[in-house]
């Protein structure tokens, strides 16, 4: 069984009485253990998939089906468990609260989880520690790096251990060594069995991913597998 | 979410904004604190009038002549010479008045004293019974610190004797053993027969300033007339006092030929009453003050509301990445009226440490400087419900901007610039 089903999928935005199709008729199947990067120039949807994807917003038209469910009549609060449990977000700008402590932000989705607060530290300090960041546990997260800021984004979002990790540009606030770094750790999660789901608008940093669907003006318009990744050593840098 | 998890986000949204919120509060922290202060400094203006009412007893019974006020217009100033000898014997009378104890009539008036060559213009406060000794020491609880009363034979004799209060001796008597003196009472002799030590102001009465005669001696031969301008019934017990009021209001209606009780010529007050009322000024006086201290909470309120806006509105983003990690909508609303009580909590906890300490420095000074019998009173009443009324302020001016946090849209929240 697919993870995610896609079918017909269609979003349409009103604005002043103006009908917008943001995607049409994307239909995309994603199966479990895959690393996947939806690439496209900026307004071809990519990032208004990704919302779908996450259940952050809702398809106007089509199916989209989560583990085989379909959830779109289900009330928000419904979502937001989902979105909780299942998935784990990680952002351009990182969105981290900067007057916490790592440990906190890091522990954030679990305290809108049923976890029992007294294993929140434990759970933390594990995904801090699986980005190579213990030494931060208790730093405020305004004083760290964009790469570390990202970091924390990322254990943040291991640490309700989901099924899915949607990342939306991770690397688009980084310098090129930051950024690297990152897709290092994304493509380990992958080899330890996460899916991933990445946008990106640049070609190195998609071809972390085993795949890649590019969308142009909201339609899918490749949807190709990366037989063999360009290397660094040939050029292909940021 | 739990409670714990909920208070330590929002004192951590607050910790952010240090100075900010500091400024939201001071609203709520001027509105308890002057909660606070109303309603300690009213307690103690209370305490300190009914500790005087009650100086007298609180089995004291007075029937007044004139006609009890119904209004400010309409004040006592008929009938002012209706209560007469005759009424004094029927009250005295144990067949009408069954529970009195003691039955003293009083007569006062302004008088001029002279011995030798010093005057002192005092109060004569006539008194006494011509049936019972010691009767004017029974009702106010004075007694002369040197020499004694006058006697019930006294009374009767219109004896020309007078006990001193401590101010009058003082102006009087310098260096001079007053008892036994002669001085003249507008221009009339009398003998001193007793000193009354520094009383201070019982129940109405300033007994350091006054001289007290036989009520027979200030009536007639003082002040040259007849009536009394009160006549004071002890009695015996406080189960009796309904009782006791209702036998003197028959009496003088019987005496004064009045059936119809609209039309008395006199009015019974009973120390009680006068308690009452004295509180009844006082809660009044308060709660108009609370209710204009109530309204610097109703300003401070909107301020808190205005704040929260402008904080849910600077934190959309953190609300729409709540949401994007699992928050409900019930969580951020939670979060934000949470930070609201807090503030509020936290404005009325130092409003009421703010208050406490300045009425306790302002008691201080009344009873330094003003009146020693003031004290200060800590309203448990007033910090209980200052702290509930500063809840209550954040809950309902926190609603508003909690709602607007948490119908936002996790996507339009994220996207917020």
């Amino acid at each position: 069984m697919s993870l995610i089903e896609t079918k017909h999928l269609s979003k349409t935005y009103v604005e002043n009485g103006v009908e917008t199709a943001a995607l049409r008729n994307v239909s995309i199947t994603i199966s479990e253990g895959e690393f996947l990067a939806i690439m496209g120039p900026s307004g071809s949807g990519k990032s208004t998939l990704l919302h779908i994807l996450g259940f952050l917003d809702r398809e106007s038209g089509g199916e989209y089906r989560f583990q085989g469910e379909t959830f779109s009549n289900l009330p928000d609060d419904t979502l937001a468990e989902i979105r909780n449990k299942k998935l784990g977000f990680i952002f351009q700008s990182f969105n981290l609260l900067p007057h916490f402590s790592v440990l906190h932000n890091v522990c954030l989705p679990l305290s809108y989880s049923r976890v029992p607060e007294s294993e929140w530290e434990t759970r933390g300090k594990r995904a801090i520690e699986s980005v190579q960041l213990s030494h931060r546990t208790n730093y405020p997260s305004v004083k760290l790096s964009g790469g570390e800021k990202q970091r924390v984004a990322i254990a943040r979002a291991l640490v309700n251990e989901p099924s899915v990790i949607l990342a939306d540009e991770p690397t688009g606030n980084l310098d090129s060594k930051s950024g690297q770094s990152i897709m290092e750790i994304l493509e380990r999660l992958n080899k330890e069995g996460h899916t991933i789901i990445l946008i990106t608008h640049e070609t190195y940093t998609a071809e972390h991913a085993g795949r890649i669907i590019r969308l142009k003006d909201g339609e899918v318009e490749s949807d190709v597998r990366v037989e063999r990744r360009r290397s660094t050593a040939e050029g292909f840098v940021k | 979410m739990t409670l714990t998890h909920s208070l330590k986000t929002a004192l951590g949204g607050l910790h952010g904004n240090k100075s900010r919120s500091a400024l939201t509060i001071l609203g709520i922290v001027i509105g308890i604190t002057a909660i606070m202060l109303v309603l300690s400094l009213g307690a103690g203006a209370q305490d300190l009038v009914l500790d005087q009412v009650q100086g007298m007893g609180s089995k004291t019974i007075i029937a007044i002549p004139g006609r009890e006020p119904s209004g400010p217009s309409d004040f006592a100033n008929v009938f002012l010479d209706s209560l007469k000898e005759r009424d004094l014997q029927s009250l005295e009378n144990k067949a009408n008045v069954p529970y009195a104890e003691d039955v003293m009539p009083i007569v006062f008036g302004t008088v001029r004293m002279t011995y030798q060559n010093e005057t002192y213009q005092a109060t004569v406060l006539g008194g006494g019974s011509g049936e019972k000794n010691d009767v004017m020491g029974e009702i106010f609880d004075i007694y002369p610190d040197r020499g004694s009363f006058f006697s019930a034979a006294d009374v009767q004799s219109k004896a020309p004797v007078a006990v001193i209060g401590s101010k009058v001796r003082e102006h009087l008597f310098l260096n001079i053993d007053p008892l036994g003196k002669k001085i003249r009472i507008n221009d009339k002799t009398f003998q001193v027969i007793g000193v009354l030590g520094k009383k201070g102001q019982v129940s109405f009465f300033n007994f350091d300033d006054m001289v007290l005669v036989p009520y027979t001696t200030a009536g007639q031969y003082l002040l040259g007339r007849k009536y009394f301008d009160r006549i004071v019934v002890s009695a015996t017990s406080e189960d009796r006092i309904r009782e006791t009021v209702r036998d003197i209001e028959e009496t003088l209606r019987n005496n004064h030929n009045i059936t119809d009780p609209e039309k008395d010529d006199f009015f019974v007050e009973t120390q009680a009453d006068l308690a009452e009322r004295v509180k009844m000024i006082t809660t009044a006086l308060t709660l108009f003050l609370s209710g204009v201290a109530g309204i610097s909470l109703f300003v401070g309120g909107v301020g808190i509301m205005n704040i929260m806006l402008v904080s849910v509105t600077e934190r959309t983003r953190e609300i729409g990445l709540r949401k994007a990690l699992g928050a409900t909508s019930k969580d951020i609303l939670t979060q934000f009226l949470f930070e609201a009580v807090i503030l509020t909590l936290l404005g009325g906890a130092i409003g009421i440490v703010l208050g406490s300490g300045l009425s306790f420095a302002i008691s201080f000074a009344i009873s330094k400087f003003a009146l020693n019998t003031w004290s200060f009173s800590f309203p448990y009443l007033g910090a209980v419900l200052g702290l509930f009324v500063s809840g209550v302020v954040g809950l309902v001016f926190g609603l508003y901007p909690a709602r607007t946090a948490s119908r936002k849209t996790p996507i339009d929240a994220l996207r917020y610039e």
